[in-house]
């Protein structure tokens, strides 16, 4: 599903690369955390995933698409398999919750029935059934997070990419988004999730790659953070 | 649907940013009104070439003294000549007739000049009237002739004038033109970083390109389209109270301006507006939302 193959990447200006020779498989419906101290490189690793960023050298699989070497009109329609959430919601403050989630459909082209089927599906799996006409201000975080994950999961993608989704949040609203997380890895969608929250680590008992310095130093099947 | 949201984001974006829009409009109006002069001023010199080449003559004046025979073995040359295409002789009466009509409000002009005193000439068109310099070498020299006129080159002293307004018109066109393009760049931008969350969005969620920049693209074409049919106006205006209105003798020694030929200039300005600022858009964006 996504395999970095001798990944190397180094910023402009940078004295050091921030991946250094990364090798890494993640099989299908796999829950895998990338922990690590700050700037060890794991959020690169979200921005190669994504596509925002291209390594410096090796390859990058996502969904058996070479991602390093794609085409930039192809992009956006290769993101669209991919849904991703971050530590700061990114929600539209001038849209409600629904308007949120369906902005994400209507900007790729789904119609409005669509969206109005879909929509309120997606907010009632995400735990929002009857907030769906609320704006970003009237959630709390936990909240706003869930639109987010909403947002990310409307289209059924077959991964979801969340970059330190509960940085934002207090431990139990961290742990709820983590039960929102486990609940959509078990419909099959591949999860792979970068923080630096040992508490979610230790609970979960998913695999862990912890990164230092670039490199990979650990790569456990049922870690903890360690 | 997406038709909607797209002609809502333009109008929208519009509005947001309205004292923009609308210095964008009139410096757009202004690049292209004078732009649309010059276009128009051009076809006009064109057709005023073509109109006045067919009337424009060498006149051959002759000698007070000129001798019948001098007079008719130029005739003959003159009607043997390849280069010549019809002459015709004009007696002292005839040019004093002439001169009376040009000059009937000098009353006091007329008076002193009797048609005794007026030149004969041969009035000669060519075939082609730029040989002038030909027919002046051959018949420079000729016995009897005074001398050799050739209207043409009084003519090109108008397109010469023309010439210079119409190169005035397109700098100004020019220099309203950058002016334009740069305020287009700059709206571009800055309405791209007022809707910088929803160009992230749509960016994470996997919209397409076209998609994220078709409205800001259409925002610079709208503004362009507007200012074209400004500017045709201001052109309809020109036409109007200038030079049927202010400037009407002057237009009726040149030919008139076609209402076919300013109806022209509405898609003209339209097209080369909306394609250029499109193409701003479009650049500018190219620096500012990356994939």
């Amino acid at each position: 599903m996504i395999r970095l193959d001798h990944v190397t990447k180094t910023y402009p200006k940078a004295a050091r690369p921030s991946l250094d020779d990364v090798s890494v498989s993640i099989e299908k419906g796999d829950f895998v955390f990338f922990i690590g101290p700050s700037g060890s490189g794991k959020s690169t690793i979200i921005k190669l995933l994504l596509r925002e960023i291209s390594p410096n050298r090796g390859k990058v699989n996502v969904n058996g698409k070479e991602i390093s070497s794609m085409r930039s009109w192809k992009i956006p329609h290769f993101r669209r398999s991919i849904g991703c959430v971050f530590q700061d919601f990114r929600l539209l403050p001038n849209k409600t919750a629904y308007e949120n989630v369906a902005f994400a459909l209507e900007v790729i082209g789904k119609s409005k029935a669509v969206a109005r089927r879909v929509v309120p599906e997606v907010l009632e799996l995400v735990g929002l059934g009857g907030k769906e006409h609320r704006y970003p201000h009237e959630l709390s975080g936990g909240e706003q997070q869930r639109v987010a994950v909403a947002r990310a999961f409307v289209n059924r993608p077959l991964i979801l990419l969340a970059d330190e989704p509960t940085g934002n949040l207090d431990p139990d609203t961290s742990i709820e988004i983590m039960r929102l997380l486990d609940r959509i890895n078990r419909t099959g969608t591949t999860v792979v999730m970068v923080t630096h929250d040992s508490n979610i680590v230790n609970q979960m008992r998913r695999r862990v790659i912890e990164i230092e310095g670039g490199r990979i130093v650990r790569d456990q099947a049922r870690g903890v953070y360690g | 649907m997406r038709a909607k949201y797209v002609l809502s984001e333009v109008l929208v974006g519009l509005w947001r940013n309205v004292t923009m829009t609308i210095a964008m409009m009139i410096t757009m109006t202004v690049s292209l009104s004078m732009l649309g002069a010059s276009l128009l001023m051009y076809r006009q010199v064109d057709k005023m070439r073509a109109y006045y080449y067919q009337e424009v003559e060498v006149s051959i004046y002759l000698k007070g003294d000129v001798t019948p025979e001098q007079r008719s073995a130029l005739d003959g040359r003159l009607h043997a000549d390849p280069l010549v295409k019809e002459v015709f002789y004009e007696d002292k009466q005839m040019a004093y007739e002439n001169f009376q009509k040009m000059f009937q409000d000098a009353k006091d002009m007329v008076e002193s000049v009797s048609a005794a005193e007026m030149p004969e000439s041969f009035r000669v068109k060519l075939n082609d009237p730029k040989q002038f310099t030909a027919i002046n070498q051959q018949y420079r020299e000729a016995e009897g002739v005074q001398s050799i006129v050739d209207q043409q080159q009084l003519l090109q002293k108008v397109f010469d004038v023309l010439g210079a307004i119409q190169s005035l018109s397109l700098i100004v066109a020019a220099v309203m033109g950058i002016a334009a393009l740069l305020l287009v760049a700059n709206t571009i931008q800055v309405a791209a970083y007022s809707k910088r969350r929803e160009v992230a969005v749509m960016k994470l969620v996997g919209a397409s390109n076209w998609f994220i920049q078709m409205p800001f693209v259409l925002e610079a074409v709208f503004a362009a389209v507007l200012g074209s049919l400004l500017a045709g106006g201001l052109l309809i205006v020109t036409k109007v109270f200038v030079l049927e209105g202010s400037l009407q003798a002057l237009t009726n020694l040149l030919t008139p301006v076609d209402w076919g030929d300013v109806w022209l200039m509405f898609p003209i300005l339209a097209g080369v507006g909306g394609l250029i600022s499109a193409m701003t858009a479009w650049i500018t964006l190219r620096f500012y939302i990356r994939v």
